[in-house]
């Protein structure tokens, strides 16, 4: 009897998730896309030729790793706070925090590397991609940065928990989000120099 | 509707704590920062009406010095001051930033948030049966953020160096560089930022609106069951939220250029005989990145105009939409193939002729479920129990325009016709029939038939009827002579043809195509008095004036905050229940249950009754 409920389509509550998690995922669509047009207009301008080609800054490895261990610590202040372990929310959120910005001073001292490499902002679109694609991401990331300042304010009232879970969740999607992208961004520079 | 709040048992409780709630608003909460989502849909109308004036009164200056190229212009220098010249004449770089201005506003302001910002916002909580958006801050946020854009957008007409001048499509170089016309100097500066708030409020709103759309539709409410208006706002926002962000990319490059010096789109460029540092950059790589944004722009503007349209003609044929999942089905056809077209706006740009042929075969493809789309209307219109609306009126021609223009994109459509018509008045006249008046009618439409909803009064259906008559015969007298001018090899954006003797000859013709602008525009002001003086003065409507299925008309006739009083109306049936065999009435409102038209159910629908009565539904069966 339910199975014929269903192919009627009888008066239910339709499918819903957290209009608010919903808007977040589109949000990181629109992000998508904007680096989807960048990259693709790299390789287009890249299949034109006159293409300055460069090393990417070793440090970029580093800041790779800083990253990857955020999302981690990031995920594990979750966990916690799933578990109504506030102390591991706090420590979790407060590590994140710093290892995000570890991660960003890092991408400036790559933008410094490449100026003593003579790659300039200004000057063959190559290495003026690079600069716009670590620039935009790491706008990005500070809007992230603020965004886990505020969780962390919340977690700091103990109003991060088991019962209160959507926000740090939304902060966890952006966060891996963001991590994902730096991934695919230096995976993507790494192969198309 | 007597039966319709019997399965709501409490009804009446809710309703009194609701009426308390929305008095204790102040001014600036209920007219200006509003959350609410009927409020927020007001104030996209009215300030998408203003902008289309100011769009339509830039184009009747052009369209003066294209129709009367000796007309002494001195009267206008009070307006205009320094853009006439010291011989009465219309400063020519000021005629291309008229044109640009005319473009964008239009586009963006009016077709893109006027259209989608008012009816989007007005109908989706009310016609999925939701108390408001999925976020109202966010939709706030949306309206503000236009707000801004359009003051900056307005800013940038006085500058004394002019607004922008590179066209609405700004390809650089000449809108990269502030040596190449003065319009690309701070115009070009404020445009880029106006249009980068306008991309962040489209984006916050095309993102509530999706989240809106799958999230909050009331009970039974299921996707085969949305009005197709709310489909077509659906996909809109969909494409809004894929195409908007390319936009962004574009302009974000072209701002490093402009302002930082980097070359993504300059590539040796000689001025006075200088060359420029820039070395290195494609313009085509900006072309790709703005028609990635500007061709779905195009169903952006369009496809609420037919969601509009489907629900208008359906009402008042007193019919279903023919089609249903049809409509659905092209409709999301539309939205695919409107991301894979995009080139065929640059067969003329130097492009791999293999890879022209490619994008001519995918736009060729999007005739097909456009074609499905006008036969479904037209099948909805024959031998239906047609009512002539105002609304009625302006979705017909809405199909008329969608046909005449139609057919004419699959002219362009072609490389190698495009190749003779590219940037001639032929394509002009192309899309202000297939995108500009289309969705300008649809707007109309919607505006005629929501009106009652939105403000509790009616429209006067005469001056409708006066005011659709001047349109509908005035835009095909300006653009139907356009597609002559055209073939003829006239060229847009052009201030004067009259040093080209081959061009003479139609002077004539375009004399004739402004006093038909400066008409129909005039006739506009019948639709201004009509919609200031109806707000105020309009007879008092009933609560559901065209009779019609939809959630919204179940509402109160003004509805407060929160929409429905008492709990949200189930929904048990699709929209379109019109004319029903067997049915008392020749409507029957979604919120009615099978079980209370027994008359009329088909006997899938008896099977549905069964499990209705295993819901709570009771039927009230006064014969018992």
């Amino acid at each position: 009897m339910v199975k014929s409920v269903d192919m009627v389509g009888m008066p239910k509550r339709p499918l819903a998730m957290h209009p608010q998690k919903f808007a977040m995922w589109l949000f990181i669509v629109s992000v998508v896309m904007i680096f989807a047009a960048l990259t693709s207009a790299y390789i287009v301008r890249q299949a034109e030729g006159n293409w300055l080609e460069f090393q990417l800054p070793g440090i970029f490895q580093i800041t790779t790793i800083l990253i990857v261990c955020s999302s981690l610590s990031l995920q594990w202040a979750f966990y916690s706070a799933k578990k109504d372990k506030l102390e591991g929310v706090k420590i979790g959120l407060g590590l994140t925090f710093v290892l995000g910005l570890g991660f960003l001073i890092g991408q400036f001292q790559a933008w410094s590397d490449l100026v003593q490499e003579e790659v300039f902002f200004v000057g063959n679109p190559s290495g003026s991609f690079l600069y716009v694609l670590t620039g935009l991401h790491g706008v990005h990331l500070i809007s992230a940065l603020i965004f886990l300042l505020v969780v962390l304010i919340f977690a700091f009232k103990n109003k991060v928990h088991s019962q209160k879970l959507v926000t740090i969740e939304m902060l966890a999607t952006y966060w891996h989000f963001l991590g994902a992208l730096w991934l695919y961004l230096y995976v993507f520079l790494l192969l198309y120099r | 509707m007597a039966t319709a709040d019997i399965h709501v048992p409490g009804a009446a409780a809710h309703h009194e704590e609701h009426h308390e709630h929305e008095h204790s608003q102040s001014f600036v909460s209920k007219y200006i920062f509003s959350t609410d989502h009927k409020m927020i849909a007001k104030q996209f109308l009215i300030t998408g009406i203003f902008w289309a004036l100011i769009g339509g009164f830039l184009s009747i200056l052009f369209r003066l010095q294209l129709g009367f190229p000796d007309m002494d212009l001195e009267w206008l220098r009070p307006l205009l001051g320094g853009w006439i010249t010291p011989q009465g004449k219309l400063d020519p770089e000021f005629y291309l930033a008229l044109v640009t201005m005319h473009g964008t506003i239009m586009v963006f302001f009016v077709l893109t948030a006027g259209l989608s910002g008012t009816f989007s916002n007005f109908l989706i909580p009310l016609q999925i049966g939701a108390r408001d958006m999925a976020s109202g801050f966010m939709n706030m946020l949306s309206y503000w953020l236009f707000f801004l854009s359009g003051i900056i957008m307005f800013i940038s007409l006085f500058l004394s160096t002019g607004p922008a001048g590179g066209g609405w499509t700004i390809y650089p170089p000449l809108s990269a560089l502030p040596q190449a016309i003065s319009g690309s100097g701070a115009g070009m500066t404020l445009w880029l930022v106006a249009m980068v708030f306008f991309i962040a409020s489209s984006l916050l709103g095309s993102i509530n609106y999706i989240a809106t759309v799958i999230n909050m539709r009331t009970k039974g409410m299921s996707f085969t069951r949305l009005p197709l208006t709310i489909w077509a706002f659906f996909l809109t926002a969909v494409i809004g939220v894929l195409s908007f962000p390319v936009l962004f990319a574009a302009a974000l490059l072209l701002v490093f250029d402009r302002s930082f010096g980097t070359s993504f789109y300059l590539s040796e460029i000689y001025i006075g005989g200088e060359a420029l540092p820039n070395v290195g950059g494609s313009p085509v790589l900006f072309q790709h990145l703005f028609w990635f944004l500007g061709h779905p722009e195009v169903y952006i503007v369009l496809l609420p105009a037919l969601g509009i349209t489907s629900e208008v003609v359906a009402t008042n044929s007193r019919k279903p939409i023919f089609g249903y999942r049809a409509m659905i089905g092209s409709m999301m056809g539309i939205t695919v193939l409107s991301f894979v077209v995009w080139a065929h706006h640059m067969f003329v740009s130097g492009m791999n002729p293999f890879l022209g042929s490619i994008f001519m075969f995918l736009t060729l493809i999007i005739a097909v479920p456009s074609a499905v789309k006008v036969f479904n209307y037209l099948t909805t219109l024959w031998r239906g129990n047609i009512v002539f609306t105002p609304a009625m009126l302006f979705s017909i021609g809405l199909v008329s325009f969608f046909i005449s223009g139609g057919i004419t994109g699959i002219f362009l459509g072609n490389s190698a016709l495009d190749i003779q018509l590219h940037d001639t008045y032929f394509v002009v006249a192309h899309f202000h029939l297939v995108m500009g008046s289309a969705s300008f009618f649809g707007m109309m439409a919607g505006i005629y038939h929501w009106f009652p909803k939105m403000f509790g009064r009616m429209m006067d259906a005469k001056l409708g009827y006066l005011h659709f008559w001047l349109t509908f015969v005035g835009v095909y007298l300006v653009f139907f002579p356009m597609h002559y001018i055209g073939i003829a090899g006239f060229p847009r954006r052009y201030y004067s043809w009259t040093n080209f003797d081959a061009f003479s000859d139609f002077l004539d013709l375009n004399t004739f195509v402004s006093v038909a602008a400066i008409v129909t525009f005039g006739s506009q002001l019948i639709f201004l008095f009509n919609f200031f003086y109806s707000m105020f003065r309009g007879r008092r409507t009933v609560a559901n004036p065209w009779r019609s299925n939809t959630l919204e008309w179940t509402t109160p006739i003004e509805p407060g905050h929160g929409n429905w009083p008492g709990e949200i109306p189930t929904v048990y049936r699709w929209p379109y229940d019109y004319s029903k065999p067997g049915a008392k009435e020749d409507f029957i409102a979604q919120d009615v249950p099978f079980s209370h038209t027994p008359e009329s159910n088909l006997d899938i629908e008896n099977e549905m009754m069964e499990w209705e009565k295993e819901e709570g539904v009771i039927a009230v069966n006064e014969s018992k």
